[in-house]
């Protein structure tokens, strides 16, 4: 990790409060459980994916649409196997 | 303490979704200094979630009218809707819709150019003849698109808003006007006293009291909080919409048009189950219909999965092309939250709670309406309240989908348009009762200190009461369960007193946030229990099994909900504008 985070994680917490349940519930996972790892650089990509419509936001993370900078679709692919992952999805199949 | 600071505006909006939006373009185009104070930015508002639609009887698909929406609404209502307000509602709707297109919602077209219009439950032609065609869409996004477009317009008439600013109480005068708010913001802790001359409440629904919800986190009831500690009761709160097909255990919706599509339910036995409760509908049988169906075979063992607690929604059957053209939304939606695909594997879903019904009653003008000695219905001097927040009451025991977008839209212009002649009429601030600032300010400062060593922690009560909602006062409902969820709920209410919060800092202090948010949450819990325990019929989304006839005689009333009285009713406004009224019939579709 490089220098520490400029942002607190109730910060990233609140700004991951949306107006839809689906994002509300794979933002906030993300921010539990990565957060003590994100670099710098991390957060400052992350909070400006925060930034996005909620229409749009949904659509690149439930996969509906591909962004086109490709560090976006890393960190989107991060969020969507980060939920998958706490929450075990295979096994509820 | 240091002074607070103090800012001054005609109209204080509090909720900056559809109803607030409304309200404050009409009213910044008058010419009013209008404030919208929004806990998120307003974008991300609630209203962003709708993609279904809003109702309009446009006749675009099929012959329509506003009388016939009127009927489906008020038989939708179970006969508990208000039919003044109704009238008023599907009157105003085609006029909504235009509206929107003029300020920019980029509604579906069909190929002759008019607005695309869709078919949802509950809408008929010929007063409970054929289907009818009556919701108007911008593609699957129409909530997102009104959203936006309203805060576009609301930017360029120089609506002042208050993003991230948290609403904390309302501030009155020693008569009890209502005269603006104490807020604070949640970057840096600081508080602010909103003066206005009216104030408009706006701040959607209650869905996050169950543990199960398709709600987003922002939704705690926080105006409705707010009204009945300012002392104004909140009616028909018992009555809470559950959504058949909500994600089991998750709450994600899954739409109607997974059933519209073909799409069947089915038990842990394997069997079609809605083949029993609607040989006809089905599957598209009505929410509350499908809703009960679904918690009957749980609650008779015949569930699904290790716990059974949920039943099975197959799409497998339509196939992987037509689900991956039809429902493209479900399908990733489940591969994301489930890592099922549709196409292979069963859905497993649950009732999920979806609409607060209930709210902060008000005339149609949006004028907030209390009781006063012999008068069911007097004007709050200053306080409007609309959209999911407000009890117009246009859903009465159950509302349409697709209604709820129109409420939001017609009653925040009717707020702004009285608003508008009481500013003519109020042309100065009245003098705050500082009393009311310091009780507002002690609430907001409380979770400042703890007040001792041993009080619980906020996520604990907030789970616990999440966990109560649903257990006693869910879909089905009878004396015993109510009776210990009202002895829990109470308790609940006097733990809350002593909880305790570890953060005390002002920077983004989102446990400060969560706390109030909780104290909101136990407000409304309070109202909806209570108010279920006492209404011994059934009735719309309210379902007794010790009583399950709708009973007319003694419960076509709604019921109020007060912190310091407790309930009390007043009569349903059977009366329409201009019409004759619909005298109530059995609800058979
Ligand atoms: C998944 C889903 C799909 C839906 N689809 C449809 C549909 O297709 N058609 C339809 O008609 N209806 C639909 N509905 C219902 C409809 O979306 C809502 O009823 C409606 O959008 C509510 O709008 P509103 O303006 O009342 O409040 P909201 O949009 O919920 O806005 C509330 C505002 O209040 C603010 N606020 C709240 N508390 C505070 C506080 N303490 N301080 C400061 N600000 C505060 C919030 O920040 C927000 O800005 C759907 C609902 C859900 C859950």
């Amino acid at each position: 990790m490089s220098r520490p985070n400029p942002v607190s994680a109730s910060q990233l917490h609140w700004r991951c409060r949306r107006g839809m349940l689906e994002l509300d519930l794979l933002l906030n996972t993300f921010v539990e459980v990565q957060f003590s790892h994100l670099s710098r650089e991390d957060t400052a990509l992350f909070l400006s994916l925060l930034e996005y419509p909620d229409q749009v936001l949904l659509d690149l993370l439930l996969g509906k649409m591909e962004s086109s900078d490709a560090m976006v679709s890393d960190l989107t692919a991060r969020i969507r196997r980060t939920w998958f992952d706490k929450f075990n999805c295979a096994k509820t199949t | 303490m240091a002074a607070i600071q103090r800012r001054q505006f005609d109209t204080l909006i509090i909720g900056a979704g559809g109803g607030g939006l409304r309200a404050a373009l009409r009213l910044s185009e008058a010419e009013a200094s209008v404030a919208v104070v929004s806990k998120v930015f307003p974008t991300r508002s609630h209203t962003v979630a709708a993609q279904g639609g809003m109702n309009a009887a446009l006749a675009n698909v099929s012959p329509d009218n506003w009388h016939w929406h009127m009927f489906d609404t008020i038989k939708g209502s179970d006969y508990l809707g208000d039919q003044d307000a109704i009238e008023y509602m599907c009157r105003a709707a085609p006029k909504a819709v235009y509206e929107l297109e003029h300020f920019g919602v980029p509604f579906s077209r069909l190929d002759n150019g008019s607005i695309y219009q869709r078919a949802f439950g509950g809408q008929s032609q010929n007063f409970g003849g054929d289907q009818a065609v009556r919701t108007c869409a911008a593609a699957d996004r129409t909530g997102h698109a009104i959203l936006h477009s309203l805060y576009q317009q609301n930017i360029r008439a120089k609506t002042h808003f208050f993003d991230e600013y948290f609403s904390v109480d309302l501030l009155k005068d020693e008569e009890g006007h209502v005269l603006g708010a104490l807020v604070f913001n949640i970057m840096d802790g600081q508080p602010l006293i909103i003066e206005a001359k009216t104030t408009l409440l706006a701040t959607g629904g209650a869905g996050q009291i169950y543990r199960n919800t398709t709600n987003a986190m922002i939704n705690t009831g926080d105006g409705l909080g707010m009204a009945l500690r300012a002392g104004v009761p909140l009616q028909d709160m018992e009555f809470f919409q559950f959504h058949p097909t909500g994600i089991a255990g998750r709450g994600m919706l899954i739409t109607e048009a997974a059933r519209g599509e073909g799409g069947y339910l089915v038990n842990g036995e394997g069997e079609r189950l809605m083949e029993r409760y609607a040989p006809k509908a089905k599957d598209l049988a009505s929410r509350d219909v499908v809703s009960r169906a679904i918690a009957t075979e749980i609650r008779e063992g015949r569930g699904c999965g290790v716990n059974k607690d949920h039943v099975l929604l197959k799409l497998d059957h339509l196939g992987e092309a037509v689900i991956q053209q039809r429902l493209p939304g479900i399908r990733q939606t489940c591969m994301t939250f489930l890592g099922i695909d549709p196409a292979e594997a069963a859905i497993p879903v649950s009732p999920t709670a979806h609409y607060t019904m209930g709210g902060i009653p008000t005339n149609r003008h949006a004028q907030v309406v209390v009781p006063v000695k012999d008068t069911p219905e007097e004007a709050v001097y200053g306080l409007y309240a609309a959209g999911e927040c407000a009890c117009v009451s246009v859903h009465g025991a159950n509302r349409l989908g697709g209604n709820s977008l129109l409420d939001i839209l017609v009653f925040g212009r009717a707020a702004a348009n009285h608003i508008i002649g009481h500013l003519a009429e109020n042309r100065y601030h009245r003098p705050m009762d500082e009393s009311s600032v310091e009780k507002a300010m002690q609430r907001f400062q409380r979770w400042n200190k703890n007040p001792g060593q041993d009080g619980e922690s906020v996520n604990v009560l907030r789970h616990e009461l999440k966990t109560v909602m649903e257990k006693h006062c869910g879909v089905f409902r009878n004396e015993a369960v109510l009776r210990e969820g009202v002895e829990q709920i109470e308790q609940l209410a006097e733990r809350v007193k002593d909880a305790k919060i570890e953060d005390h800092s002002d920077t983004f202090n989102t446990a400060r946030v969560e706390a109030l948010e909780l104290e909101n949450l136990i407000a409304c819990g309070l109202a909806t229990m209570h108010s279920a325990f006492a209404r011994t019929e059934s009735r719309g989304a309210h379902s007794r099994m010790d009583y399950p006839e709708r009973d007319d005689k003694n419960w076509m009333r709604h019921s109020l909900y007060s912190l310091d009285t407790g309930l009390d009713y007043k009569p349903v406004r059977t009366k329409p504008v201009s019409v004759d009224s619909f005298p109530p019939k059995p609800r058979i579709y």
